[in-house]
């Protein structure tokens, strides 16, 4: 009898530890995995530029604002804020007790000196450009004010922040969720310099810190517990793949090495839907994938010419056909969605049967004087990419029945834009992904003065329309102008908007809270992992 | 010896600095720059760019100055990994390349010796043609097609080995790596192998020992070996330099984080520091591997030595 | 310096192994019965002979042709009913006339970078072997210092400088292959210009390029033609590798190497878009294998197994 009870109790109380333990076993183990293609520039947000880097900065360091699930902006390291009637002067309240990872305070002057060094020239940051609307920061960072202190940033106290702008700028707040805004362990960088961003130095404030980083293969972050919301943060670190080859991630992914894929190999959709169920996240994405066309050079400087080729490009068949992933063709210049814009204008020939849009282009063509007889000859450029291939190897094939004479012509990515910049083009592949939520970032693209114009789309009619709505204050009035904008560039078929990108995902059924949303951006401190 | 490898070591000197310069403008001669991309970039920052990373300066001046850094050991800033110097860069590869580049060597001269001298003694029968089938598939296939079949075959179908990931360093994560890259090394050695020992077993000494009645094995084991290896041997200083800096196609389907990735991404970055930097490391790496090429042929080969 | 260096070490290391005797007229008789007789070489000429005039003359007997789509077959799997006999890619494009289409591009890829690197290497070993002295060292010297240079990375320098031109393609990996002819070419110069053939000619006042071009290259012929077939497979390999980077041909034209990189990514959902291709290469590059190694032992008198 003895002994069988003290069986019992040492098997209770095996039992209990393992009640206890179990919890703590699987916090420890509740880390995630995360696919994360290319090798990030830096950890430093000033140097940064793309999305994959977005997704480590946005872990680790946060702004006044962040993005919630739906990357929509929400407060963060500012707990409130208030916007002068005006609407150039925003007030910040710094939330209180906010640390940084060393366990320092963060302060209001953290975010004048990161604002002051994102403006000044020599720390050459890539994206300053996106701070603009703030008071001075182009003047400065173009070197002609010198004094950073004349930047529209100032800190009343350590927990008030306040920062006037250039002119009234309705996405000014979704602004500050990027990383061009988040600040910086001044306090760091004053004791070891420009080695701040060493992995062994670095101090963020983010829900997350990195502790490890081996270019080339990951950058593995743990929860910073001195984070204002640490205790609905359920995740308990994250590693950052760098894996350039999809195919392959799709294999590790088979395999459960990878919890998350942040792209996939088209070709794999339909396989990925009957074999891996509710795993595949295909949702809209602020974006639009074109082509631009040489204003400069006769004869696409014809609108007929121009209008043909657009007209001819079946765009229903690329997404389900040509890319397998059911991209939305896209008719209008702004994607569908954007803040503060209604319906975005669609071409009237939008919804002409194709049979009908080619006899048109056709005539088009015919009338400009081009006929199978005396075929236009053109230059298709585009980037190395195997999806970009494909739609210019298909979109030479339906201009070819207009007698078009079309050269593909592939460049690797660094010499196709860089021809790109410099004018040298008939027909070319572009592409551009929203930067903020606002119609103004698609309209801009094909603005005179703006270098990213690559077809030197010049007009006049079209600039004033975006400057009159961007000195306007009120919301609908300047989306009424946006829109106006818009018609007009796309009845002169400035450029050929070809479809609206998709965000692609593979997420496993261990994660919950991942949200589908057109910015793409899904913050592990969202994310939940189950067993 | 060792004053002829120093100086060896020295002559290659002059070629580097030719490397290096020729390297350096041709460089700049191609289109595009570091920072081109996807995002185009304002003048401005374009601008703050060149002049934060002297690339304003003229190209006269920037090869100076690279230069005066490279005599201090400084072969400057990547671009593409910011956080790191070109140094610290390749220091940090360098024990991942050489672990699976290393493993592979070893595995392609151990397998590829021992196929050959089994393909001889079953020439021209089974095992034989079981052998050339295996060796010539290494021939064939190119890596690109070899790694990701081993991928699906091993790692999804089987679940014998991880997919990819260096995984701390574990050895099961090395096993398909090293092997894609080692394949075509065997076929070629075990080929070299087979053809030197077929030479060498008509020579006239080997028929004397055989004529003595010295066993088939023993023979081979003690007499042969030595002069097959010869041709063999003057095969590994390049076979080492491939798999060393070839493991390009490897490490990016396998996601390690060797060197071998640099060689063309850096090119195709614009990455200008790096491409010199992999240049002067793989020439460096080709001299000493010569080197001790050289030692171990004048070892095998006793005529070498006298001259 | 990807594949460069690997299989051409493999080769000169036998080549050196010893100096194969000039092939007078019985001689290459001899090696001729010889190569007839191996039934591996002679198998893979036949094949060989097959793929090259289904690569030229095969495109005109399908109903197809490479660049145009069928759009009303996207990444539809090969079928005899609808005359995709061995299916078509996500363009819609015919697979079989793209696979003959690539065939014929790689041919006349490995054939034009192999004659550039025998051009070469032939024209620089015989002058550095006939010349010797030191202008032979230093122009030896300079072939030691370009082994040691990463070569395929000039390789893609050089396209990324001039942009894709097929015709540079051809001739930057013939480029990259000739140094080991000029190392192979030199060592049998050496010792050809110690008969007496050569001495007569000098006797008659011919000059240096004409000894050259008209006694010392002719007599060449063995080493040089079967180092070349081994050459040819070695170029499809670097062609593939260099498609492989995105440094391919351009479209609509293809490649076998470019077809096969492309079908490696969809092995699983569109496996025919790789097997076809990768079976043409595989059965060209054997053949070729074969053949070479046929030469070798034809023009090789020692007994080989």
């Amino acid at each position: 009898m003895m002994t069988a009870g003290r069986l019992q109790q040492a098997l209770s109380a095996a039992l209990l530890a393992a009640a206890i333990g179990t919890p703590f076993m699987s916090a420890q183990a509740a880390t995630i995995n995360i696919h994360n293609g290319a090798d990030p520039t830096s950890l430093d947000p000033h140097k940064l530029s793309g999305d994959w880097e977005n997704r480590i900065a946005g872990d680790i360091f946060e702004g006044l604002v962040t993005e919630d699930p739906a990357a929509q902006p929400i407060a963060a390291q500012a707990s409130a804020w208030t916007v002068s009637d005006d609407g150039l002067v925003y007030t910040f309240t710094l939330r209180e007790g906010i640390q940084w990872s060393d366990g320092e305070p963060v302060t209001a002057s953290d975010f004048v000196f990161a604002l002051q060094r994102l403006m000044n020239p020599q720390t050459a940051a890539i994206y300053a450009y996106l701070q603009y609307p703030i008071k001075n920061a182009q003047a400065i960072n173009t070197g002609e004010l010198s004094d950073l202190n004349e930047l529209g940033v100032k800190a009343l106290d350590d927990r008030t922040l306040e920062i006037t702008l250039e002119r009234p700028t309705p996405y000014f707040i979704g602004a500050l969720t990027h990383y061009t805004a988040y600040p910086l362990p001044q306090h760091v960088m004053a004791a070891v310099g420009e080695d701040w961003v060493k992995i062994d130095n670095i101090v963020t404030n983010g829900p997350y810190k990195p502790v490890d980083w081996v270019p080339g293969s990951h950058v593995t972050t743990v929860r910073h517990d001195g984070y204002y919301d640490a205790a609905n943060v359920q995740i308990d670190g994250a590693t950052f793949y760098v894996l350039e080859d999809e195919s392959a991630a799709l294999k590790r992914y088979r395999a459960g090495e990878f919890d998350v894929l942040t792209e996939f190999p088209t070709d794999q959709y339909e396989w990925m839907l009957e074999n891996l169920p509710g795993q595949v996240q295909v949702a809209p994405f602020a974006g639009l994938y074109y082509y631009v066309i040489n204003h400069n050079k006769p004869p696409f400087d014809k609108v007929d010419v121009r209008k043909a080729l657009s007209m001819a490009i079946n765009r229903e068949v690329i997404g389900p056909q040509i890319l397998g992933t059911g991209e939305l063709p896209a008719y209008s210049w702004v994607p569908p969605g954007m803040a503060n814009y209604d319906q975005p204008y669609m071409v009237d020939w939008k919804d002409m049967p194709y049979t009908e849009k080619l006899a048109e282009a056709s005539r088009l063509l015919d009338g400009a004087g081009f006929n199978s007889s005396n075929p236009l000859k053109l230059q298709l450029r585009y980037n190395t990419n195997e999806n970009h291939k494909r739609i210019a190897v298909a979109i030479a094939a339906m201009w070819k029945p207009l007698g078009v004479d079309v050269e593909l012509y592939n460049t690797e990515t660094k010499v196709h834009y860089d021809e790109l910049q410099r004018g040298v083009l008939d027909v070319a592949r572009a592409g551009w992904l929203a930067d903020y939520n606002d119609a103004d970032n698609f309209l801009n693209l094909l603005k005179s003065t703006v270098e990213h114009n690559y077809g030197r789309y010049n007009s006049p009619e079209f600039d004033s329309l975006l400057d009159q709505a961007n000195a306007s204050t009120n919301v609908q009035q300047r989306a009424q102008l946006l829109h106006a904008a818009e018609k007009k560039a796309m009845g002169d078929a400035a450029a050929i908007p070809i479809y609206y990108y998709l965000a692609r995902n593979v997420v496993s059924p261990r994660v919950k809270g991942f949200v589908n949303n057109a910015f793409d951006i899904h913050r592990t401190r969202w994310l939940q992992l189950v067993d | 010896m060792l004053t002829y490898a120093l100086r060896r070591l020295l002559t290659t000197i002059p070629v580097l600095w030719v490397a290096i310069t020729a390297c350096f403008f041709i460089l700049r001669l191609a289109p595009g720059g570091p920072f081109d991309g996807e995002r185009p970039l304002p003048d401005a920052i374009r601008q703050n760019l060149a002049a934060h990373y002297n690339l304003d300066r003229s190209l006269v001046e920037q090869y100076l100055i690279y230069l005066g850094k490279l005599l201090k050991g400084d072969l400057g800033p990547s671009f593409i990994n910011q956080d790191f110097t070109v140094v610290e860069q390749l220091m940090i590869g360098l024990p991942y390349t050489l672990t699976v580049g290393g493993t592979a060597f070893l595995l392609s001269i151990v397998a590829g010796i021992s196929a050959g001298i089994l393909g001889y003694m079953y020439r021209n029968s089974f095992p034989d043609y079981l052998l050339g089938i295996v060796v010539l598939t290494g021939l064939v296939l190119p890596n690109f097609l070899l790694a990701p079949i081993f991928q699906l075959i091993f790692g999804l179908k089987l679940e014998w080995l991880p997919v990819g990931g260096w995984g701390g360093g574990a050895a099961v994560n090395i096993v398909l790596p090293v092997v894609v890259l080692a394949l075509p090394h065997v076929a070629r050695i075990s080929r070299l192998t087979r053809a030197s020992m077929i030479e060498v077993m008509h020579s006239h000494y080997i028929r004397t020992a055989r004529s003595r009645g010295l066993s088939k094995a023993s023979i081979i084991w003690r007499h042969a070996l030595k002069p097959t290896l010869t041709p063999v041997v003057s095969y590994l200083g390049p076979a080492a330099g491939f798999l060393l800096t070839g493991s390009l196609v490897v490490e990016t389907i396998f996601g390690l984080p060797g060197i071998g990735r640099y060689f063309i991404n850096a090119a195709l970055n614009r990455d200008y520091g790096m491409v010199l930097g992999t240049v002067i490391f793989y020439m460096i790496l080709i001299v000493v591997l010569n080197l001790v090429v050289d030692v171990l042929y004048a070892w095998l080969d006793p005529r070498v030595r006298s001259t | 310096m990807i594949f460069r260096s690997s299989r051409l070490a493999a080769v000169e290391a036998s080549l050196a192994g010893g100096s194969p005797p000039l092939p007078g007229r019985s001689q290459l008789q001899d090696a001729l019965a010889r190569l007839v007789r191996n039934k591996g070489a002679m198998v893979s000429l036949a094949m060989l002979c097959l793929l090259i005039v289904l690569a030229i003359a095969g495109p005109w007997f399908i109903p197809h042709n490479y660049e145009d789509p069928d759009w009303s077959a996207f990444r539809s799997p090969p079928s005899l009913a609808d005359g995709h006999w061995f299916g078509t890619d996500q363009n819609g494009r015919d697979l079989l006339a793209r696979t003959l289409f690539g065939t014929r591009v790689s041919l006349l890829v490995a054939l034009i970078a192999t004659l550039v690197s025998v051009v070469i290497g032939v024209t620089y070993g015989a002058f550095a072997g006939y010349v010797g002295g030191r202008a032979d060292q230093a122009m030896m010297r300079f072939v030691d210092v370009m082994y040691a240079l990463p070569s395929i990375l000039f390789v893609i320098l050089l396209m990324v400088i001039f942009g894709r031109n097929v015709f540079l393609l051809f001739a930057a990996i013939g480029a990259l292959e000739w140094l080991t002819m000029a190392r192979i070419v030199r060592g049998q110069t050496l010792s050809i210009k110690q008969r007496e053939f050569i001495e007569a000619a000098r006797a008659a006042g011919l000059g240096t390029g004409a000894i050259v071009f008209r006694h010392i290259v002719p007599n060449l012929l063995g080493p040089v033609v079967i180092y070349a077939t081994l050459t040819i497979p070695e170029v499809v390999v670097v062609e593939s590798f260099l498609s492989y980077l995105g440094f391919g041909i351009q479209e609509p034209l293809t490649s076998l190497g470019t077809l096969i990189a492309e079908g490696t990514n969809v092995l699983e959902v569109l496996p025919w878009l790789l097997w076809f291709p990768a079976a043409f290469l595989i059965l060209l590059l054997l053949s070729l294998l074969f053949i070479g190694d046929g030469l070798r032992d034809a023009f090789d008198p020692r007994e080989r197994g």
